[in-house]
């Protein structure tokens, strides 16, 4: 991040919409921005994943390029100028919004994914409505996979993979748009490699991913975020030290979560901080 | 096995096959192997079965939901129970305009629907199989056999080799090569080697026109003691055909264009990475290494693609060598500082490399004096569809697309469209007809040359069918990583669909103008990037649509 605004050889200079900024040589052009309050819509990028350049959502102009750049994993060069907003630039991001929402169910899409597609003026509608089509898969009582709510980010495979668990359960299958994440030959998860750290739900940005909690009572009619507290603690399960954000509806524990902000996880648990709580609520003692 | 650095769901090992063993560190080591290996199995048996997958993926090793990953990207491996022989049967552009549709209508009336397994064997539709100067094509697959091409097919050729009829084939002898290029490289030095080939001016064949002695330098100056020269023969742009014309005429122009290469960049190692369905020419290819190996000093190593037109993207083709799915990386960082296992990597097109040995033997200055300023030297031109004498032509830069098709024995009937680029080039109006077919004139006058494909259509052919079939194309060869083209490409078939079935509404038209735009400025590689032009330019010209 920007660490200061004095001259320093070590840094760049660029303007980022008409204003100079200075960025160290090796920030990305959305974290230069971001440092700056510069508002960039993203779907597939998360600040603790390798970019994964899927979802374009991010691009900007930059003077010199033929096509729009993707600010989540381009580098800054010395003297780039970078502009965030214009026609051009708002039309991709609007038709962008519209093809997601013509081949996903996007309604529990983060709450930053429903102000950019309203900043953006988007018609969920234009490429054709969106029938959820596939079945849920719940397959053991943590969580549950809905693919009619899956964006393709990749967020999930990197969390399970190399950025995060290393234990690689699921990748992608298939190409094109019939592309969707999978077991090998799409075995249920608990014969998968699966180690149920459930890190991918704390990734997923749709709720395509679900604690099985949250899923049960959200079709029970139940859910009512409105009525939860978030307590933070640390996980006692070891000494590692991850901080747990319990959140709690009528006295009940009902998901899991770490900041992504916290030095220990950067949001990511273990099977036990995630989901070993059910001892705390358990009515047979 | 190697020893394990990673364990995931370990505890479960005596009951279950989900389980690879290696580690990170062990498994990148030998993960290139993974596309190898499943070929190997396709081959044998047909499919890449659960256990068969399992199998690989311990013995690589890799994660089996990796392995999976990669296996059903490609079109050549299947995951799902096959039948022994599979015959893909070209139905693209090329084909349509000759007797391509006939060939598929004889084959559902004596083999029944495609994609219906008959007892032990099955056909399906197929993209572009680049035999487009012999008429129709097909490639078969055969469980325990080689796969093999037969083109031009016949429905009861066809059935004869699924019914499991032995098939002679002809592999012609190789002669003994003459690396006088070479030897003259190796005195001059590997930096006047390079300043021949910038002092020629080539620009690169395979369709993005790169000056190659930049490229060339750019390798040799990048930092790093392991560099690579990778040959691109993942020749998959409909309509074109003239990679693998090279390949059978002469394997040792490549072979000494690539050592070469390795010379002057400082490369030990190179791949060839050639379109799966091209085994013919991969055989002749293995032959002449094996003649040649051990006079170079540069270890050359095939690598066959599985069916994936993406493959062909620079970025796309080290990730399946890699033996990942076969997607493109976000540039920079270009190939030349971080390409193939992340070294500085020359990559350059089957006739880029094959014109090397020239470029060495007559010097750099004589090559200049071909062609036209910006665009030097020979190129070979695909001349297909409705010509007299389609096939390869050689030709100096500077003819026009209409003296192209005199040459190639002018066209058959009257000519309705012209499309050059392949899939992934433009319609030509009548006027781009006589515009030189070079790098500078085709830039101006928004003409894409790409890999030297001219496909001719005469007034018979249907247009709206063309015009669809090239956007199916993409839609099925969109590798799904980035939105604009994943989703692009579908929709952009689905107006097209509409077109064909009559509706012409101004909304659609500007959905698919906003799509083209999206998918040409956001895309993460050029498959995205040029998805759209032909069926732009085909409505702009009034090929199809309601003022078609």
């Amino acid at each position: 991040m920007i660490e200061s605004v004095l001259p320093n050889p070590g840094l760049v200079e660029v303007t980022v919409n008409g204003k100079t900024v200075l960025a160290r040589p090796d920030a990305t052009i959305l974290e230069v921005c971001r440092a700056e309050n510069v508002d960039i819509p993203t779907m597939c990028f998360l600040e603790t994943l390798s970019p994964f350049n899927s979802c374009r959502l991010c691009v900007v102009e930059v003077t010199g390029s033929r096509t729009l750049v993707p600010s989540c994993s381009r580098t800054v060069d010395r003297g780039m100028e970078i502009t965030t907003e214009s026609e051009r630039i708002a039309n991709t991001r609007q038709t962008l919004y519209e093809m997601y929402a013509s081949t996903v169910d996007l309604s529990l899409a983060d709450a930053d994914t429903q102000r950019w597609m309203a900043k953006y003026d988007v018609s969920p509608d234009r490429f054709g409505h969106y029938e959820a089509h596939r079945e849920v898969k719940v397959q053991d009582d943590l969580y549950i996979r809905d693919y009619d709510k899956c964006v393709m980010c990749y967020r999930c495979v990197a969390a399970c993979g190399p950025d995060a668990q290393n234990t690689f359960a699921i990748d992608v299958a298939g190409r094109g748009l019939f592309a969707t994440i999978s077991t090998e030959f799409d075995v249920v998860l608990p014969d998968s490699a699966c180690v149920y750290c459930g890190n991918c739900i704390g990734v997923c940005p749709t709720g395509a991913l679900m604690f099985k909690s949250e899923f049960d009572m959200r079709e029970a009619g139940t859910w009512d975020e409105n009525r939860q507290t978030i307590t933070t603690t640390i996980c006692s399960f070891c000494g590692v030290g991850c901080n747990l954000d319990l959140h709690v509806q009528d006295n009940r524990v009902v998901k899991v979560t770490s900041p992504i902000d916290h030095e220990v996880t950067d949001g990511h648990l273990c099977i036990k901080g995630r989901f070993g709580y059910a001892y705390l609520q358990s009515e047979d003692p | 096995m190697p020893e394990s650095s990673w364990s995931g769901a370990e505890e479960r090992v005596p009951t279950d096959d989900h389980v690879a063993y290696g580690g990170f560190h062990g498994a990148a080591s030998r993960r290139h192997l993974l596309l190898p290996v499943l070929h190997a199995v396709q081959d044998s048996i047909g499919w890449v079965s659960h256990g068969a997958l399992n199998y690989v993926s311990k013995r690589i090793p890799v994660a089996p939901a990796e392995a999976y990953g990669v296996a059903t990207f490609y079109d050549l491996i299947t995951t799902e129970h096959m039948p022994a022989r599979v015959a893909r049967v070209c139905d693209d552009v090329v084909c349509k305009a000759g007797d391509g549709n006939k060939l598929i209508s004889d084959l559902e009336a004596e083999l029944g629907p495609e994609n219906t397994a008959n007892g032990e064997s099955m056909w399906v539709r197929s993209a572009c199989l680049g035999h487009c100067e012999k008429g129709t094509v097909a490639f078969i697959q055969r469980a325990g056999e080689q796969a093999l091409t037969i083109a031009p097919a016949t429905a009861d050729e066809i059935a004869a080799v699924l019914r499991g009829d032995s098939v002679t084939t002809n592999t012609p002898p190789v002669p003994a090569p003459f690396f006088t290029a070479l030897t003259k490289a190796h005195t001059m030095g590997a930096a006047a080697v390079r300043n021949e080939v910038v002092a020629s001016g080539i620009r690169g064949r395979g369709g993005a026109a790169f000056p190659v002695g930049v490229k060339w330098n750019g390798v040799a100056n990048a930092p790093g003691d392991t560099k690579y020269v990778v040959c691109n023969a993942d020749e998959s742009e409909p309509g074109t055909f003239k990679d693998r014309w090279l390949i059978e005429q002469n394997p040792f122009a490549l072979i000494e264009g690539i050592a070469i290469a390795a010379f002057a960049v400082g490369a030990s190692k190179a791949y060839i990475y050639i379109r799966g369905e091209y085994r013919e020419a991969e055989d002749l290819l293995a032959s002449a290494l094996e003649v040649a190996g051990s006079d170079l000093d540069v270890d050359i190593e095939i690598r066959r693609g599985a069916g994936a037109y993406i493959c062909g993207e620079e970025t796309a083709l080290f990730n399946s060598i890699e033996g990942f799915r076969g997607q493109p990386r976000q540039k920079p960082p270009f190939p030349t500082q971080s390409g193939l296992f992340g070294s500085p990597t020359l990559i350059n097109n089957v006739e880029t490399l094959a014109a090397i040995p020239g470029i060495v033997t007559d010097r750099g200055a004589a090559f200049a004096q071909i062609g036209t300023e910006e665009s030097t030297g020979l190129k070979l031109f695909c001349v297909s569809g409705n010509v007299g004498n389609p096939g390869v032509y050689h030709v100096e830069f500077g003819v026009t697309t209409r003296e192209l098709i005199n040459l190639a024995g002018g066209a058959n009937g009257e000519i309705q469209a012209v499309l050059t680029g392949g899939a992934a080039g433009s319609f030509l109006t009548e006027t781009q007809l006589d515009v030189p077919l070079t790098f500078e004139d085709g830039r101006d006058s928004g003409i894409s040359l790409g890999s030297g494909a001219i496909i001719v259509f005469n007034t018979d052919v249907d247009m709206m069918e063309i015009t669809h079939r090239i956007a199916e194309f993409f839609a099925h060869e969109s590798c799904g990583l980035c939105v604009p083209c994943r989703v692009g490409t579908t929709r952009q078939l689905d107006i097209v669909g509409r077109m064909r079935e009559g509706s012409d509404t101004q909304t659609d038209r500007r959905d698919l103008d906003n799509i083209g735009w999206v998918m040409r400025d956001a895309s993460i590689c050029g498959l995205g990037h040029t998805a759209s032009n032909a069926v732009e330019s085909a409505i702009r010209i009034g090929l199809i649509g309601s003022d078609a």
